[in-house]
Parts: structure tokens; C-alpha cells; sequence
């Protein structure tokens, strides 16, 4: 694949006995050429099958005319247009990702880090069971919920009934993205050492744990945020026509509305959620919510650096303290 | 194992709130479908919808497309995640960055971007009408979601790719090319094998979220027969909540058995199905 940087040293060879090795290398460059110029072509065809769409639609929804095109003239008429229809749905979803986020915040840090300290196998076990919401369709949680809180219209009718779709949905994002983080620092040995100094429980989760996740709190919550403005499977089915999110205002327009307001529409979706996406790509996560573990840790571990400069050796000297303290801290490395 | 920084009974306490909402927003719903589905003579109500035509083609018709859609996706995403891992040219983050983001679109804006190529007033359209006269409209078709199920597939595997080829050993490639090895030997014996575990999680993931796709299928095409649609509208044109729960628990088997079968093989975690 790679082969440019090979080229210069075959033709520098001199000639003699190595031209004939040459004359063979050289047959096989040509294949690899036509490979990379493949590759190239793919490439592009690709980006601009993923771009350019991304692109139209923006144009789209700037333009007074998309049938007749940019010549129309540009306008921001139905972007305003979008606001006006639709501006309760975007502050809908905001409120859901709001209330999301601090539901999953709650609950997903403590069992993050609950999980990551645990290495049993019930632990594993609840960490599979948190996961099949992802992993299945959302369609059957939605239906699901409908089966059995329908019921309750005072809940079916209020927001929280899309809220807890989102939570279920959400949830192993936040634990997976802080137990990685857990994982990743031998916090059993910070707080070993914290304890031994006569911290409590709460003292630690406080002082040492969360200030430690907390790049892995913020990737989390971030996913979290992300994935609750575009979601569309659960909403859909969940939704009434009181609570309408941003993605189900979407459905609605791309139907029935012209293409320069569904265009305008998803100039709003990208408006709010790729500041979201950038920040999670300088953070070190992908857009579906996948960490980069090891650029967590480089981060971490320059955080650590910085830390420990300022700690210095009281730290060191109460880790010691700690491990003579129990034995059992000694092999015990999670990693 | 003794941990004398973590009782017991801290561990309870802070996985108990999220396993509170989880049992009564997730557990407790779905044994209720379970429950519903198997209601009155549970065999005789799957027989009825494992024998009917119409939930089995599309239940086929989603499965063909999903498995077109995860080999095409892994074919294109091994050659461009392997371009861009191997070569460096200017604004390549901001490309990065670009070709992830429908990773976080929701299924209805696939959809539109579907429609932005090949719909009625589409790129491929004006394209082809200028070319050839005839206009080429596939939006509204099972191409359309083709195309839309690879718009949200691609950058997910093109990502796997990434991370596995930046983990090569460029040393074996070596190796093998002073063997005398033809690029697509080295491609065959030495790369793919290398990417093997990463792309079959990778192939899972994709599958899984091929099937389950809702949004894209109800922007592009509601009279085409995927099985989230057709459970869609068992629930809400035919008020027929049963076949819809057996049709949906039917879907989440499938993809479940595909995601456990991918992680058995290769011993990692394949469920990231956003």
C-alpha cells in the first residue's frame, strides 16, 4: 500500500547485479500503483457519498428556490420558518437531554464505578444485561414500555415517559465510559491509601473517585446529550402529539413539509449537535459513543503527572503506608 | 475476593439506582411483551406467525438486505480505512471528522440524506437526466435503503478499521513483500487475517443495526416491507399488539444470536449498536 516511499530507493539501486532484482521489483510496482490509484478513487467516491448530501441539504435550506437552484437567491427565510413550526420540539428534546442526562448521571456514575471496582462474575453479568438495550432493536423496548405503563396516561402524556426510553437507551454509555475510566487508574490503591489516612466512603467517592472519572464522566455525558437529541426509533413510538422532539419534528417535515424546510430543519438538528460531535472527537470519542481508551489515558496520564508534581512524596509515602497496611493490595493489580 | 475499600454493601448501594430504573424501564417492559406475545396458546400464536408469508418475506427481506449491506460496507470500509491510515495529507482530521459524524444522525436524516441524492430533486437525479436523459430516482426503492443503511454503516466500520490497521505490524507486510509475496497475497494472508477480529465484531454490529434500522426505512420507503416496519404497522394501523411484540422479540433473537455468535468468535465486546 505504501509502496511511494519504496520507489526512490529501487531507482537509486545501481545497476550491475542488482538490476535484475530491480527489473522485478520494478514489474511489481506497477500493480501496486493501480492499487493505490483504486484505493483513491474509492476513497473519494465515499467521502463524497457521505459528504456531499450533508452539504446539499445545508445548501438547501439557505436557498429561496432549491428547484431552481442557488440562483434563486440565498435567504435564511425557512430557517426562521423552521423556528417558528417547529421551535417546541428542539426545546422538547433539549428538556428531554436535560432531564436524561441528569437521570443517567445519577445512576450510571455510581454503577460505573461500582462495576469497574467489582470483578465478580455477577458484575459481568449486570454489565451484559445493561448493554441489550443498545443491542436490541429499539422497537421492542418502546413497544415494551407502551405494553406496560400505556396505561397510566398521566405518565404516558408527560415528557418523563420519553425520558426513561432515553435512559434505558443512554444509560450503558455513561457506565461503560466511566468503568473505562475506572479501570484504566488503580483507584483500589488511591483509595487504600486514602483510607489508611482515616477517609470515609463518601470522603473518597468524593475526593478521590470522581475527580479522577471525570474525563470519562464528561465523554459519557457528552454521548449521553448526543444521542438523546437524534434519537428517533423509541421516540417515535413513544411520543405524543404534546411531545414531539426534534427528530420526530424531522419525520414530520421531511414528509409533509417542502424540501427547503425540511433542509432548513436539519440545518437546526446540525446547528445543535455538532459543536456536540466536535467536542466529542477532542475528547477521544467517536460519534456512536466508543472511547479511545488510550487517549483517555494519555490524558489521564498527564493529569496524573501534573498531580502527583503537586503531591509529590506525601502521596507515595501513604500508598506505602497502605500496601504494608494489607497485604492483600499487593498482587492485586486489576490491570 | 476481599476488598476491605469497597463493602458490600456500598457496592448495593451504588448499583441499585441504576439497576432500579433499569428493572422497571427495560426488564419489566420486556417480560411484559414476552408475556403478551405468549398470551393464551404462546405456540400456537408464534406457529401462526412464523407460517405467514407476508412476516416471513419481509422478515427474509430485511435479512438479504442486511447481510448485502454489512458485506458492501465491510469491503469499502477495509479499502478506504486502510487509505487513510496509511497516508497523511493536509485537512485529514477535518475529514475524519466529516465522514463520522452520520454516526450520530438519526435514521430519519439518513433518510433525508438519501433523498438529497437520489430523490426526486436529487444530485443523481439532475445528474443523470443531464447525461442521459433519464432521470434516475432509487430513493423511494430498496436500493434507496441500501444506500441509507450504508450511510450510517460506513463510518462505524471505517473507525474499526482504523484503530485495528494503526495497530498492524508493519514488519510482517515487510516480510512477506521480500518474500516475493503480490500485494493481494499480503492482503490475503497477512492484513485481513490481522483485521479478522476487529471487522467480524465490526460485521456484527453492522448486521444488528441493519435490522433494527426504523428511522431510515420510514422517511425513504413506509410500503416497503423491512420487519421494523412491518411491526410498526402491525401496532399502529392494525392495532395488533401481539403480533407486534412477537414479531419485535423475533427481531431482537436475530440480532442478539448475531452480536453473542460475533463475540463468541472473537472474545470481544460487539454490542455498541448506536
Amino acid at each position: 500500500m505504501s509502496e511511494q516511499t519504496r520507489e526512490p530507493t529501487i531507482s537509486q539501486m545501481p545497476p550491475g547485479p542488482a538490476t535484475q532484482l530491480a527489473q522485478v521489483r520494478t514489474r511489481r510496482l506497477r500493480s501496486p500503483n493501480w492499487i493505490t490509484v483504486g484505493q483513491v478513487m474509492v476513497t473519494l467516491a465515499l467521502c463524497a457519498f457521505l459528504i456531499v448530501p450533508m452539504l446539499m441539504s445545508v445548501m438547501a435550506g439557505l436557498t429561496v428556490n432549491y428547484f431552481r437552484g442557488i440562483s434563486s437567491g440565498l435567504t435564511l427565510r425557512w430557517v426562521s420558518n423552521v423556528l417558528e413550526t417547529y421551535g417546541d420540539s428542539v426545546l422538547t428534546s433539549l428538556y428531554v437531554a436535560a432531564a436524561t442526562l441528569a437521570l443517567v448521571l445519577l445512576t450510571g456514575v455510581p454503577a460505573g464505578y461500582a462495576l469497574a471496582r467489582s470483578r465478580t462474575r455477577l458484575s459481568r453479568l449486570i454489565e451484559e444485561m445493561l448493554v441489550l438495550p443498545i443491542a436490541l432493536p429499539g422497537l421492542a423496548t418502546a413497544l415494551g414500555l407502551l405494553a406496560i405503563y400505556g396505561g397510566f396516561s398521566a405518565f404516558r402524556n408527560s415528557l418523563w415517559f420519553i425520558v426513561v426510553g432515553h435512559f434505558v437507551f443512554t444509560l450503558p454509555f455513561m457506565v461503560r465510559s466511566v468503568a473505562a475510566i475506572c479501570a484504566s487508574i488503580d483507584l483500589r490503591t488511591l483509595e487504600e491509601g486514602a483510607a489508611s489516612l482515616g477517609a470515609r466512603f463518601s470522603q473518597r467517592f468524593f475526593t478521590i473517585v470522581l475527580p479522577n472519572a471525570w474525563p470519562g464522566i464528561l465523554a459519557g455525558a457528552l454521548t449521553v446529550v448526543t444521542l438523546s437529541l437524534g434519537e428517533f426509533n423509541l421516540t417515535w413510538m413513544l411520543h405524543t402529539p404534546d411531545t414531539k422532539t426534534l427528530p420526530v419534528g424531522l419525520a414530520d417535515a421531511y414528509a409533509s413539509m417542502r424540501i427547503e424546510i425540511g433542509s432548513a430543519y436539519t440545518i437546526v438538528f446540525f446547528a445543535i449537535t455538532i459543536p456536540l460531535l466536535i467536542g466529542m472527537q477532542l475528547l477521544g470519542i467517536d460519534p456512536g459513543g466508543n472511547l479511545d481508551p488510550q487517549r483517555l489515558q494519555r490524558k489521564h496520564a498527564k493529569r496524573r503527572a501534573r498531580e502527583s508534581a503537586n503531591a509529590g512524596a506525601n502521596a507515595a509515602a501513604s500508598i506505602d503506608a497502605a500496601n504494608n497496611a494489607s497485604a492483600s493490595a499487593l498482587p492485586d493489580n486489576p490491570l | 475476593m476481599h476488598d476491605l475499600t469497597f463493602p458490600v454493601r456500598w457496592r448495593i448501594a451504588l448499583l441499585a439506582p441504576a439497576l432500579a430504573l433499569f428493572t422497571g424501564f427495560w426488564l419489566l417492559p420486556i417480560g411484559r411483551l414476552i408475556q403478551l406475545s405468549g398470551g393464551g396458546d404462546a405456540l400456537a400464536t408464534y406457529r401462526a406467525v412464523l407460517t405467514n408469508r407476508r412476516y416471513l418475506e419481509s422478515l427474509g427481506a430485511t435479512v438479504a438486505l442486511s447481510v448485502a449491506v454489512t458485506l458492501a460496507t465491510l469491503v469499502l470500509s477495509v479499502i478506504v480505512g486502510l487509505f487513510l491510515t496509511r497516508h497523511s495529507f493536509p485537512a485529514k482530521r477535518v475529514l475524519l471528522a466529516l465522514l463520522t459524524f452520520p454516526l450520530a444522525f438519526p435514521g430519519v436524516v439518513v433518510g433525508f440524506m438519501v433523498i438529497m441524492l437520489a430523490g426526486r430533486q436529487g444530485l443523481i437525479g439532475a445528474l443523470t437526466m443531464a447525461l442521459t436523459g433519464n432521470k434516475w430516482v432509487f430513493a423511494y426503492s430498496m436500493t434507496g435503503l441500501f444506500a441509507g443503511y450504508l450511510y450510517f454503516s460506513i463510518p462505524r466500520v471505517i473507525i474499526t478499521v482504523m484503530a485495528a490497521a494503526g495497530k498492524l505490524d508493519a514488519s510482517l507486510e515487510e516480510a512477506a513483500r521480500s518474500l516475493g509475496a503480490s500485494p493481494w497475497q499480503i492482503m490475503r494472508d497477512v492484513v485481513l487475517p490481522a483485521l479478522a477480529p476487529a471487522l467480524t465484531a465490526a460485521a456484527a454490529v453492522c448486521f444488528a443495526t441493519s435490522m433494527g434500522a426504523f428511522g431510515t426505512a420510514f422517511t425513504l420507503a413506509t410500503d416497503i416491507d423491512v420487519l421494523p416496519m412491518t411491526i410498526y404497522t402491525e401496532f399502529t394501523l392494525n392495532a395488533n399488539m401481539v403480533t407486534a411484540a412477537v414479531l419485535s422479540l423475533l427481531l431482537g433473537a436475530v440480532t442478539w444470536a448475531v452480536l453473542a455468535l460475533a463475540r463468541n468468535l472473537t472474545g470481544q465486546a460487539a454490542a455498541a449498536a448506536a
